[in-house]
């Protein structure tokens, strides 16, 4: 560490070093005595701009500056999962047996534990020809998730000499490769990674197999791909991040990399404590062990909130390296964003619009893009999807962040205030949400859950466009002088609202559901529909119909079913079948 | 230390400049001696090697470029902390004004506060009854939350916060120590007198600490306010065990003093004027609310705001909306139709509340309850305007129905005396009345186990 500068002026989080210096860009550096971590942003012969990760109170101009050589990184290695760091990978727990209750700045610790023992299993032979990517050893990181260390991207050469499988710390050599330059590298299980480079990959495909993540609206209405890309948008209280709670809970990705990116301290809290209790599903262990958590909340420094959102990346980028699906929940990229706006006004930059950066778009874009089924150096293939929050200003999706972010994503989840109003949970709007991968998708779906599964989904979709359209007439002059066929409309599109779309995330056995009884539950309620049809051709009245519990029935499907009971549907198309004839019968 | 600088580089509404200082640091506090008569305080908000620029938290009237002197404190803005501190009454930036002498300071600490670590938070879960319907059924007040009342100029918002500290059963029940922190910003005299009128009355006020930075008092000190009384919070809550609850009003005043600020800096404006950073600076406020694992008190707060234009997407309530867990909303409708509390349901919301409600804690109906409220309120309004197209006696049976239950729900259940203090069986008993006057099958958020146990149909 050397000493490349003195601090010149100082404003806020940014930092200048007068005159030309010696500083690359994006370099690591520690800034003034207390020796704060920041990062070089800019570089122009009269001056040096640093953007600091703590808190800069207290600091003075005549204070060093010292020099690291690399740039931002984090370290990759076991003791990622299960655990809670900051916008710049330091541990959290660590932090808090150094200072309490409170994160002081300055805080000296390692980002991974390097004294902890890890049972390894070396996976390679000397004289093995290896690659970047290529696996050495093997480590139960935790108890789901068995973690696969590789040779860094960078590195081609040969095996000379591997350890016996046995205990060993995340700084300690595992293998001595021969670089092709003949030169030694010992290898260990950690490594260092620069948090704004993607890891590199072969190649990157299209996915044809949907995230799957228990929530109707998503998996059957507007799904994502393994490796695709969504965001939620919506005014505050509207449910982005209970959404995103829902997900890393249920979805069946094999690893979950939660940012909480300029948000509340509890819900970091809360994620923790229900996180650690929940037992997931496919694993039987608890959720934690295959999560981990970014934190940093909307009271820690502002420019480590600009780098949690490239650090959690990172993070699934390495696992995915190793072949794992991995999700990311960003909650929430406004926050990120204006964070840059935030470091960009203090650097007085031309603003665009709103006061946003004219790079605003482009970084968006490059985030979304580190998203991706991937096939990596190592042949396996690994995904990161990325799921983000929005919170536009005002709660309006026309302002710059939300704009920029539709052009970048593929499948949009807008939220609705008035849904939420009515408590209408999740408040995913289906006439404005979209999803562009069900397409991609149809034949998985086809193929793992029932032949007519992306056929019904589209009928559902129509009835719901069809009844709002109806609902905009019923407001102005009642719904009595409607004919039959459309009363149906409107019926069924209730069913649909509140049978379907709406999800209680505190209810046990709706929280979350399998595909099949979605798929049966669409069924049903397009059985129910057809065979009230026939009645009204038969010139059965709306009114007729409703004097019957058969929807409120319907509706109850959600909590009456148990999602390992799926037989019970036949049992519903029985009722059906008995409402019909009883109609039919008792009015022919 | 005490070297003092003569004179002044320049002055800019609340910003001044001085060029030749020595070891000034960025944050520090500065004090300025104005004609060796008056003393002001100032922070500094940038440094370029010897010269600081300075924001100067009283008005910079009487400053000229000879007649000030400066000197750097070397700290950051402190406030001295005491036991004692309860009962007493103080500026906008710490200072004692009640007349009853200094106080025996035990220590001292940077205003600013430091983030808590999320991993040593405990997850607020208990209820605090306020005996208001509206608030304890449906936005419900967890223990160290943050709560804000989203108001409108002329709005009740003072008399409910005052119900609330009246009323609230803030540690009195179970014998818990508690304490009420008070901080006032641009408010007019006659609400700090109704106030401490209020905590006088209701007998609390030994409990009670506030800070007032009036109408009248200088505008940029208001930036403090919250601050100190934040720091006053959290010692008495974490150092001392006490279950605090904070009062800020009005926090549209604080935003303009900082948006008056950042427009004197010539920053880059973001929404009608407001500062970039705004929702920084606002959560590194809310967020001083919670609970500290292991220790035995606790920091709830209640900010109120009034919406410029009584809009709700103003930048201020907004970015609230998005710090804070939840937001009670008073609505002029309401008012104009005399019901109080004037709260607009559908828009409140409280984060917290499904932990701190159900079995354990109220009742098992109560979640279920609170859903359907919502649920069939917010159809109220189509049954509204369609009764005034085609006419009240058009509508169907159900609508007419959806009508009388509006009526009865602001009037019945959201509607209540100043003095009324409802228990919340109370509360949820008179949700059943509301719900008993719509049909059952309208009744869908709520299971039919529960509903064959609370829903009588002949009633
Ligand atoms: N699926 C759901 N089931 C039940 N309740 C929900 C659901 N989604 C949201 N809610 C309710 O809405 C509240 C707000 O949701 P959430 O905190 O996710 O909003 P948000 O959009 O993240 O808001 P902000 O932008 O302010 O963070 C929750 O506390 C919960 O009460
Ligand atoms: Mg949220």
């Amino acid at each position: 560490m050397k000493q490349l500068g003195t601090i010149y002026g100082i404003n806020g989080p940014i930092v200048y070093v007068k005159g030309r210096t010696l500083f690359q860009m994006s370099e690591k550096v520690f800034v003034g005595k207390e020796k704060l971590i920041g990062e070089v942003i800019t570089l122009d012969n009269e001056r040096t701009t640093i953007q600091v990760y703590e808190e800069t109170s207290g600091m003075k101009p005549g204070e060093p500056v010292y020099s690291t050589g690399s740039p931002v990184s984090v370290t990759l290695g076991p003791g990622i999962l299960n655990n809670i760091f900051d916008g710049i990978e330091r541990p959290l727990k660590t932090i808090a047996e150094l200072s309490g209750e409170y994160i002081h700045r300055g805080a000296d610790v390692k980002l991974l534990d390097t004294e902890k023992k890890w049972p390894v299993h070396v996976t390679v032979e000397v004289g093995q020809e290896v690659i970047g990517g290529t696996i050495i050893a093997e480590v139960p990181e935790t108890k789901t998730i068995l973690h696969k260390s590789m040779i860094p991207p960078d590195i081609e050469g040969r095996i000379v000499e591997i350890v016996e499988d046995g205990e060993y710390t995340i700084t300690e050599p595992i293998v001595k490769v021969q670089k092709l330059d003949e030169s030694i590298i010992e290898i260990k299980l950690a490594q260092e990674w620069p948090i704004r480079n993607p890891r590199p990959t072969k190649s990157r495909f299209e996915s044809s197999i949907p995230l799957v993540t228990g929530q109707r609206v998503v998996d059957s209405l507007f799904p994502i791909a393994k490796g695709g890309t969504a965001a939620i948008p919506g005014g505050f209280g509207t449910g982005k991040t209970m959404m995103q709670h829902q997900i890393a809970k249920y979805s069946d990705a094999d690893i979950i990399i939660y940012i909480g990116c300029g948000e509340r301290g509890n819900e970091m809290t809360e994620v923790l404590e229900d996180f650690s209790e929940l037992i997931d599903p496919k694993s039987g262990n608890s959720l934690m062990e295959r999560t981990s958590l970014i934190a940093n909340t909307s009271n820690m420094p502002v420019a480590a909130r600009e780098a949690s959102i490239y650090t959690g990346t990172t993070l699934a980028e390495y696992y995915r390296d190793m072949g794992y699906d991995v999700a990311i929940m960003a909650d929430s990229t406004s926050r990120w964003a204006e964070a840059l706006r935030e470091l960009s006004g203090r650097l007085e930059e031309m603003p665009a619009e709103e006061g946003f950066p004219a790079y605003l778009a482009s970084r968006i874009a490059t985030f979304y893009e580190r998203a991706g089924l991937m096939q990596n150096f190592n042949d396996t293939e690994g995904s990161v999807s990325i799921i983000g929050a929005v919170s536009p200003q005002g709660g309006d999706f026309s302002e710059p962040v939300t704009q920029n972010t539709k052009r970048f994503v593929r499948c949009f989840w807008g939220l609705d205030k008035a849904l939420a109003h009515e408590r209408h949970y999740p408040a995913v709007n289906w006439l404005d949400s979209y999803s562009e991968y069900i397409g991609d998708l149809a034949a998985w779906y086809r193929d793992n859950v029932s032949p007519d599964f992306v056929d019904n989904r589209r009928r559902i979709v129509e009835i719901l466009h069809q009844e709002s359209s109806l609902m905009d007439v019923v407001k102005l002059i009642g719904s009595d002088v409607l004919p039959d066929d459309q009363k149906l409309t409107i019926e069924i599109g209730r069913v649909i609202r509140l049978g379907f779309l709406q999800q209680n995330a505190f209810h046990s056995e709706d929280t979350s559901v399998p595909l099949k009884k979605q798929g049966k539950m669409m069924e049903i309620i397009l059985y129910l529909r057809k065979r009230c049809k026939s009645l009204i051709s038969h010139g059965m009245p709306m009114s007729l119909l409703q004097r019957e519990d058969i929807f409120t029935k319907i509706i109850a499907i959600k909590y009456d079913v148990p999602n390992n009971k799926l037989e019970m549907f036949d049992q519903y198309k029985n009722d059906i079948d008995e409402f019909y004839t009883k109609i039919m019968e008792k009015n022919a | 230390m005490s070297i003092e600088y003569l004179g002044l580089d320049s002055i800019n509404g609340p910003l001044v400049v001085i060029e030749g200082v020595q070891d000034a640091a960025y944050d520090e506090i500065v004090e300025f001696s104005v004609h060796r008569t008056e003393q002001k305080l100032g922070r500094i908000i940038e440094v370029y090697e010897d010269k600081a620029i300075i924001q100067v938290f009283e008005d910079t009237t009487n400053m000229s470029l000879e007649n000030t002197h400066t000197k750097l404190t070397g700290h950051s803005m402190e406030l001295p902390l005491a036991p004692e501190m309860l009962g007493r009454t103080f500026d906008g930036i710490g200072r004692p004004i009640d007349g009853l002498g200094e106080l025996n300071y035990v220590s001292k600490r940077d205003i600013n506060g430091d983030p808590l670590n999320p991993v040593r938070r405990e997850f607020p879960r208990n209820f605090i009854q306020t005996g208001l319907s509206a608030i304890d059924a449906l936005t419900t007040l967890i223990r160290g939350q943050k709560l804000p009342i989203f108001s409108g100029n002329g709005l009740p918002h003072d008399k409910l916060a005052a119900q609330i500290v009246r009323q609230a059963n803030l540690g009195k029940e179970n014998n818990e120590d508690f304490g009420i922190v008070f901080a006032a910003m641009g408010v007019k005299h006659d609400v700090a007198d109704f106030f401490r009128r209020t905590f006088e009355e209701s007998g609390v006020i030994d409990h009670v600490t506030m800070f007032l930075n009036l109408a009248d008092d200088p505008v940029v000190e208001r930036l403090i306010t919250p601050k100190v009384a934040l720091t006053a919070a959290e010692f008495l809550a974490y150092d001392l065990g006490k279950h605090i609850l904070v009062i800020l009003t009005d926090m549209t005043s604080y935003c303009e003093a900082l948006r008056e600020v950042s427009s004197s800096k010539q920053e880059i404006p973001s929404r009608k004027g407001y500062p970039g950073y705004l929702y920084s600076d606002l959560a590194s406020m809310y967020e001083r609310a919670g609970i500290v694992d292991g220790k035995p008190g606790s920091v709830t707060q209640i900010p109120i705001l009034t919406m410029p234009n009584d809009d709700i997407t103003h930048p201020i309530p907004d970015l609230t909306g998005y710090i804070t867990e939840g937001q009670i909303v008073l609505d002029r409708t309401l008012a104009g139709k005399s019901v109080y509390p004037p709260i607009n349901i559908l828009p409140s919301l409280s984060r917290l509340m499904k932990g701190g409600i159900g079995e354990k804690y109220t009742r098992e109906d109560h979640q279920a309850v609170a859903d359907q409220l919502f649920a069939s309120y917010s159809k109220v309004n189509d049954a509204r305007s369609l009764a005034s197209v085609i006419g009240e006696d058009e509508l169907s049976d159900t609508d007419k129905r959806y009508l009388s239950f509006g009526e009865k729900m602001e009037n019945g259940f959201i509607g209540q005396e100043l003095d009324e203090n409802r228990t919340i069986l109370e509360t949820l008993n008179l949700a059943w009345d509301m719900l008993h006057i719509l049909p059952r099958e309208e009744l869908n958020r709520i299971d039919t186990k529960l509903l064959d146990k609370y829903f009588d149909e002949d009633r």
